[in-house]
């Protein structure tokens, strides 16, 4: 086909038939403002509702302004993006949208990390001249999320996260004009609809509608409590990110200054959730070849495939969806809860500290962690394992609090015995990571051979849905990997269609995994910083030393020591969980 | 969010499936949908909604954007008598803004609520095109003309 020619600002570009004005310019660095677009280019998505109207522009010819992100060009357009009547244009669409906003800016939480703060000062408001009532509604409160309202400015973003990427469906615009507002159905609060906590719709809110509910002011409380032994792991997702609150390019490891920060804020102990991830492969890699060699010995009952089960967003999913298949993910729990269960067990009777005055803080990628840790099943006597989870953004709001200079700290090493982990352990943080250790370890108990090449780049990439085959050694396992809902979706209905090819299937609830989890720092749509998150997850793995979970040697001597062998009766006790049908959640609350 | 739980009629809930599938179960054929299913139920219940939901494969959520967006669709069944009061330019301006707000102290209800027992419910038109004689007022079939706000508890009486 041929290309289209437009004039924009006076200078001439050539365009495929079907591009916008927005991703013209875009070509020629020709900046638009834009509020309520969100490129997710590479999940094939491009939200633009065209509603909020900022980036309106000029077309010669058009009565009215039209917004660039949802206008194609046509052959001989003529574009103008700034000239006086679009200024007070989007200007007057800004101060309507702020008359319509609370001017809380000093006490939000998304305070100089708002989309629509950030566009506000650029234009330079100074008054809003229109006043008038403002539509506020009730405030929403779950174990994860917190819904504000009155802040939202209906980009409909949450929406098409949690319908279209997600498939979960929970939000969608309800009644019209003042009273429009994006909500569950019959606008039940989060904690009583389908939400999985997943936190994309946080991710991707411009404004402070949509936030992480803030455990920070607990862990400090707890931190100064001279009474209570705090003490903090942290998940690999988080250092391959941190730094980007901080200044630092996306893809900065900062693992040592991570460490250091938070012996800084005072926990008492500063470990690794990677340590967990570490023992995680040791049950579930155990657990998947005893189903796979009960398979391969005619065993018609034994469930394959089986799914990773350490991400609380999926594990959600899974009980309202997927009920009819509870019995086939892993039953190991996840490298968060497994580190809470030996923390308060096996740490607890080593330092010689009551369960009651322990204390574990993880900080994680992400935002459903929060409603992992309260799951009663992870908890003795009302004391829970974990006792709350911070995002990787809260971390940072605490650095920033307590006067770290974080570019300033020199690097320090996690404490042990639960400090200590593989590279396997590491790459946990991304998508396809899971399963990758997983391999290293099943593979070498499998044939009992070792591996001379640890990497398997077959099970890595960002695509959603990923097929690949590794050789045991003559037999051939077939992998799945989703991330994101949507994808993971697809894959288990053909499991549940009994058209599955796959052994073992590694589901992520978020984009990218973990690295791109609800509680991260923002990335916009921009999956440039993911693919660097990725490279700076692969680039740990591959400098550590030792990269199969099986030979981290804290890991053997807790098996000597205390837990006995994966799949023994202290692992099940401590280390593993079964899952709930909560597909007439619904309808049992409301009777 | 009323925490009454509605059962619905069988052969009601079997005609509304077989509507759905007259429209193929597809999605795009909501806004009909529930055109028709309001038709069979009178309203549409969360119950009904979730119906619908389920026969072309949307999440409930969209449906109810969908229900709350149109106020031709309602959640709440109709009063047996129901009450229209024209708010058009003319009623408007000889005073149908007073003849609501009788009718919402004599029924003590809301716009677009029923009164407990189901007798009444009250909405609000556009111009119905009696102009002359405004303000005007429909219940059910009938038509009032030059209603006044005196007028409306004699009006209520007829329905008792």
């Amino acid at each position: 086909m041929n290309k289209i020619k437009i004039n924009i600002d006076n200078t001439i570009v050539e365009v495929e038939p079907g591009t916008t004005i927005l991703q013209a310019a875009r070509q020629i660095d020709i900046e638009i403002p834009t509020l309520c677009y969100m490129n997710l280019g590479d999940m094939g998505i491009e939200h633009k509702p065209g509603g909020c109207r900022i980036c309106v522009v000029e077309v010669k010819g058009r009565r009215n302004l039209a917004p660039a992100c949802a206008t194609e060009c046509t052959e001989g357009m003529e574009i103008e993006t700034h000239n006086i009547r679009v200024l007070n244009a989007r200007k007057t669409v800004m101060e309507l949208i702020l008359s319509d906003h609370p001017s809380e800016c000093l006490l939000c939480a998304k305070a100089g990390n708002c989309d629509l703060q950030t566009i506000a000062i650029k234009m330079g408001i100074r008054e809003i001249p229109y006043k008038g009532e403002q539509s506020t509604y009730k405030e929403d409160t779950s174990p994860a999320i917190l819904r504000d309202m009155d802040k939202c400015i209906m980009c409909r973003r949450c929406e098409t996260m949690c319908n279209e990427v997600q498939t979960v469906g929970v939000l969608s615009a309800i009644n019209r004009g003042f009273m429009s507002v994006t909500a569950p159905a019959f606008e039940r609060n989060l904690d009583h609809s389908e939400c999985t906590y997943c936190g994309q719709c946080v991710a991707v809110c411009p404004t402070g509608a949509l936030t992480e509910v803030d455990h920070t002011n607990q862990v400090i409380r707890n931190l100064a409590d001279p009474n209570k032994i705090v003490i903090v792991q942290t998940a690999p997702a988080v250092r391959a990110a941190l730094g980007e609150e901080f200044g630092l390019k996306p893809g900065t490891l900062v693992t040592g200054k991570l460490v250091a920060a938070l012996r800084r804020l005072g926990f008492d102990y500063v470990f690794d959730t990677d340590f967990a991830a570490d023992l995680t492969i040791m049950e579930e890699g155990t657990e998947f070849l005893d189903r796979l060699n009960k398979y391969l010995n005619g065993d018609k009952d034994v469930k394959l495939p089986m799914l990773t089960s350490c991400c609380p967003g999926w594990v959600n999913f899974f009980e309202y969806h997927f009920t009819d298949m509870l019995d086939i993910p892993s039953t190991a729990r996840s490298p968060q809860q497994m580190f809470g269960a030996i923390a308060k067990n096996y740490f607890a009777e080593k330092i010689n500290v009551k369960r009651e005055n322990l204390v574990v803080v993880s900080i994680m990628p992400c935002v459903a962690k929060k409603f992992e840790c309260t799951r009663e099943e992870f908890s003795v006597n009302g004391n829970p394992d974990v006792d709350f989870a911070l995002s990787t953004r809260e971390l940072a709001n605490l650095i920033k609090r307590a006067n770290i200079n974080f570019n300033k700290l020199n690097d320090e090493d996690f404490d042990r015995p639960l400090g200590e982990s593989t590279g396997a352990g590491v790459i946990f943080g991304s998508t396809g990571g899971v399963i990758e250790a997983a391999v290293r370890t099943a593979y070498e108990i499998q044939t009992g051979k070792k591996l001379e090449k640890v990497d398997f780049e077959q099970l890595r990439g960002l695509e959603g849905i990923r097929s690949a085959k590794v050789d045991f050694n003559g037999l051939e396992v077939n992998i799945g990997i989703a991330n994101g809902l949507g994808n993971a979706r697809k894959l288990l209905e053909e499991v549940r269609q009994g058209k599955s090819q796959y052994h073992a299937i590694e589901i992520m609830a978020c984009p990218g995994g973990c690295i791109g989890g609800g509680g991260q720092p923002l990335h916009h749509g921009d999956s440039s910083i993911l693919k660097a998150r990725q490279r700076a997850i692969y680039e740990e793995d591959a400098n550590k030393p030792i990269r199969k979970s099986h030979e981290n040697p804290y890991i053997i001597k807790l098996y000597e020591e205390y837990l006995g062998k994966p799949l023994g009766e202290k692992s099940h006790q401590l280390l593993h969980t079964s899952y709930f049908d909560k597909s007439k959640r619904m309808i049992e609350i409301e009777e | 969010m009323t925490s009454i739980k509605i059962k619905l009629k069988e052969k009601d809930v079997a005609q509304l499936k077989q509507v759905c599938k007259e429209f193929n179960n597809e999605a795009g054929e909501l806004i009909n949908v529930l055109h028709k299913a309001q038709g069979i139920f009178g309203y549409l219940p969360a119950e009904v909604q979730e119906i619908v939901a389920q026969e072309l494969n949307l999440s409930v959520a969209k449906v109810y954007g969908v229900v709350t967006f149109y106020s031709f669709f309602t959640m709440l069944p109709k009063g047996l008598h129901p009450i229209s009061i024209c708010t058009g330019t003319a009623c408007y301006v000889r005073g149908a803004e007073k003849v609501l707000d009788e009718f919402k102290k004599q029924l003590n209800i809301k716009v677009g609520e029923t009164t407990p027992d189901g007798k009444f419910s009250l909405s609000c038109l556009r111009c119905v095109g009696a102009c002359g004689l405004a303000p005007v007022v429909l219940i059910g079939e009938k038509t009032y003309g030059r209603v006044s706000p005196d007028g409306v508890k004699d009006i209520l009486k007829e329905y008792e």
